[in-house]
């Protein structure tokens, strides 16, 4: 059926002098780049309802956390703060590190056990020292952080943005 | 005697007998020509569509609410508790018949022309009825469902270059939450199951187009009227998959675990079922090989096989005689060597430390699969030089070993996996 519809049309384009061919081709394409913004339109509409992040359903845009002052961090230590996504580590020189929950595997939740000062992950025991430094794979690099900022004798953690590290340096630690 | 039954067709012309053609040859309705698979597809789409319909008068999508109407439906709702176990039973069934089913009709060879698009169709078939279970999965939002989608979804973040961006926009950010669960309901009420019926009614027309299921030249021509002789067939193979549907859901409740907490990670923690098999290799084998190169291979080759061969001997089991053999050779072997090998890696030849000191993505990967590759190569070799195997004959080999592997490893990974993901026995975990 299409084929012989084309045979046809064919037959009639070399009768047919030039202009008949173009006006029809140029019509042709005119539906086709219509079709084409059609499509690029749908699309748009799509992505717009579809886009990763812009959906806020929990109606909170505030992603600075208060964790509490400086003073009340023991040297040494690592704070645990769950419902934040974050671990707030200080070392023994006074300086602070959010360091990131998730696994960098597959993304469980990571427990820091105190005894052996690691970050212990359940589902498919990675370890992590107390930079967040890969001990044990399968992770695949050390846990993310967050920023720290120190105002007013506050520490605040970004859990907005968190930074990916292929490896532990100094610069990762914020002092008061 | 043949006129009679043909007669009551034009009378109860109803939609049942109207997707069926008037006479069937009498060979294309034996029970072993497709087990009746593909009906049994159909039913249980059918059946999930009803529940989940059900189901959707209760279920709220949002993460506070979600885990809360499940318990709901469980206790205040009439049958709500059975609704639900058939839901989840049936989802099973679908997706271990889907791939019987698929399995079936590669080995009867009815993947060329005319059935080439219906393979295709298929195969896209296949991977809606997955991802239907998958977003299913995550909307109990139990601690079960939330850590599988989580561990699973974030296999994605291993593609190279494009893989963070996919994750981020399958959940609709950084972690499972909210928009994640919005976008899976959406997906799993929505759009899958009306993708699947168009691809259905496509699927069915070109079955339908091919002058039904395929069946082996030389076999007799003698044909009987399709109603009773093929509905009836049907009816009561439809009648026996719910009678086992209704009594495991009358026997078995669905799980339902304490409500997700993002904090806490249950151990261990394990992807769906269906995915096992690649979470296992996983353990193996580095993620861009595990679940892009692989399956990508996989796929890729049963697309291109009826293109690049384009003739097979449609309906003729296994191709031949030699090709059945062939397979059954296939299937002993990845039923030994897969276990074997992965004992092996696990505890004496750890190949991810051959080459110290390089990229993981060559250490943990393509060393890996070249071995991978190499041993099979060496196999189709020697299934040549051996057996004088044709090209379709190798192809059934090596699909068998696929398929065969995949199952061992999804058995591994389901029952042989405990705390921390070390090989147990499946009563300790
Ligand atoms: C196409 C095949 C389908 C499959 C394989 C499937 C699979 C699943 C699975 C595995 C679950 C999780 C249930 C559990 O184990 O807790 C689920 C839940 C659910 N499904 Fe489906 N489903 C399908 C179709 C549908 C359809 C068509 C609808 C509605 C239009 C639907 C609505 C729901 C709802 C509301 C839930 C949440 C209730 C619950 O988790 O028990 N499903 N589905
Ligand atoms: C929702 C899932 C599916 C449904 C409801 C379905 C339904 C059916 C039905 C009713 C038939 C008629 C013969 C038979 O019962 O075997 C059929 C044939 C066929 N199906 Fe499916 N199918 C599904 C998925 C698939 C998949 C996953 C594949 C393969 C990748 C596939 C490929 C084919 C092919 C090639 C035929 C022709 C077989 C022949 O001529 O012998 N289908 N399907
Ligand atoms: S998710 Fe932590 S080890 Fe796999």
């Amino acid at each position: 059926m299409k084929e012989k519809n084309i045979h046809t049309n064919s037959k009639l384009e070399t009768r047919n002098s030039q202009p008949a061919t173009s006006r029809r081709s140029f019509l042709k394409r005119i539906w086709g780049i219509l079709g084409i913004v059609a499509g690029i339109e749908m699309l748009a509409v799509f992505s717009g309802f579809f886009a990763p992040g812009k959906r806020n359903l929990s109606g909170t845009t505030q992603t600075l956390v208060v964790a509490g002052n400086v003073a009340d961090f023991k040297l040494n230590s690592v704070f645990p703060f769950r419902s934040g996504k974050f671990y707030l580590a200080r070392f023994s020189d006074g300086g602070f590190m959010a360091i990131s929950l998730k696994c960098t595997h597959l993304g469980c939740s990571v427990l820091w056990n105190e005894d052996k000062k690691e970050f212990m992950c359940p589902c498919h025991a990675s370890s992590f020292d107390k930079n967040g430094v890969v001990i044990n794979p399968p992770a695949p690099r050390p846990l993310d952080t967050f920023p720290v900022i120190i105002e007013e004798g506050k520490v605040k953690v970004d859990i907005g943005k968190p930074v990916r590290r292929l490896a532990f340096d100094r610069s990762q630690i914020t002092y008061a | 005697m043949q006129d009679q039954p043909k007669l009551k067709i034009k009378k109860r012309s109803n939609f049942v007998l109207h997707i069926h053609p008037a006479t069937v040859l009498i060979d294309s309705i034996k029970f072993n020509r497709t087990f009746g698979l593909g009906g049994m597809a159909l039913l249980l789409f059918l059946i999930q569509s009803l529940t989940g319909i059900l189901l959707r008068f209760a279920y709220v999508p949002s993460p506070d609410k979600a885990y809360d109407s499940i318990l709901y439906i469980e206790n205040s709702i009439l049958f709500g508790g059975f609704v639900r176990n058939i839901h989840h039973w049936s989802g099973i069934f679908f997706v271990i018949i889907a791939f019987l089913h698929f399995v079936r009709v590669f080995y009867s060879q009815a993947i060329f022309v005319p059935r080439r698009v219906n393979w295709i169709i298929g195969i896209a078939l296949l991977i809606l009825v997955i991802f239907s279970n998958f977003t299913g999965y995550l909307l109990p939002w139990d601690q079960l469902s939330f850590w599988a989608v989580t561990v699973a979804t974030n296999m994605l973040s291993y593609i190279p270059f494009i893989g963070e961006g996919m994750l981020r926009i399958v959940r609709g950010g950084n972690d499972v939450g909210s928009a994640t669960l919005l976008n899976f309901y959406n997906f799993h009420t929505g759009i899958l199951p009306i993708t699947m019926i168009l691809l259905m009614i496509w699927h069915f027309w070109k079955v339908r187009k091919a002058k039904g299921v395929a069946v082996y030249e030389g076999i007799s021509d003698y044909r009987v009227p399709s109603y009773p002789n093929l509905v009836l067939k049907e009816l009561v193979t439809g009648l026996i998959l719910i009678a086992i549907i209704f009594l495991l859901s009358a026997l078995l409740n669905a799980p339902l675990q304490d409500r997700a907490n993002p904090a806490y990670s249950p151990n261990p923690a394990k992807a769906p079922w269906y995915f096992m098999g690649i979470q296992e290799l996983l353990l193996h084998i580095h993620p861009f090989f595990a679940f892009v190169v692989i399956p990508l291979f996989f796929f890729g080759g049963l697309i291109w096989f009826p293109f690049a061969i384009r003739e097979g001997r449609q309906g003729e089991w296994f191709h031949s005689e030699k090709g059945k053999k062939l397979a059954l050779q296939a299937a002993i072997l990845a039923l030994i060597l897969t276990p074997a090998a992965v004992l092996l890696e696990e505890y004496i030849l750890h190949i991810e430390d051959w080459l110290p000191g390089w990229p993981k993505g060559i250490s943990e990967g393509l060393f890996p699969f070249i071995l991978l590759g190499g041993s099979l190569g060496i196999y189709v070799f020697y299934l040549f030089r051996k057996f004088k195997a044709s090209v379709h004959e190798i192809i059934v080999a090596l699909f068998t070993v696929f398929i065969m592997g995949y199952i061992i490893l999804s058995i591994i990974g389901i029952w042989f996996r405990g705390e921390g993901m070390v090989l147990t026995q499946p009563w300790n975990i």
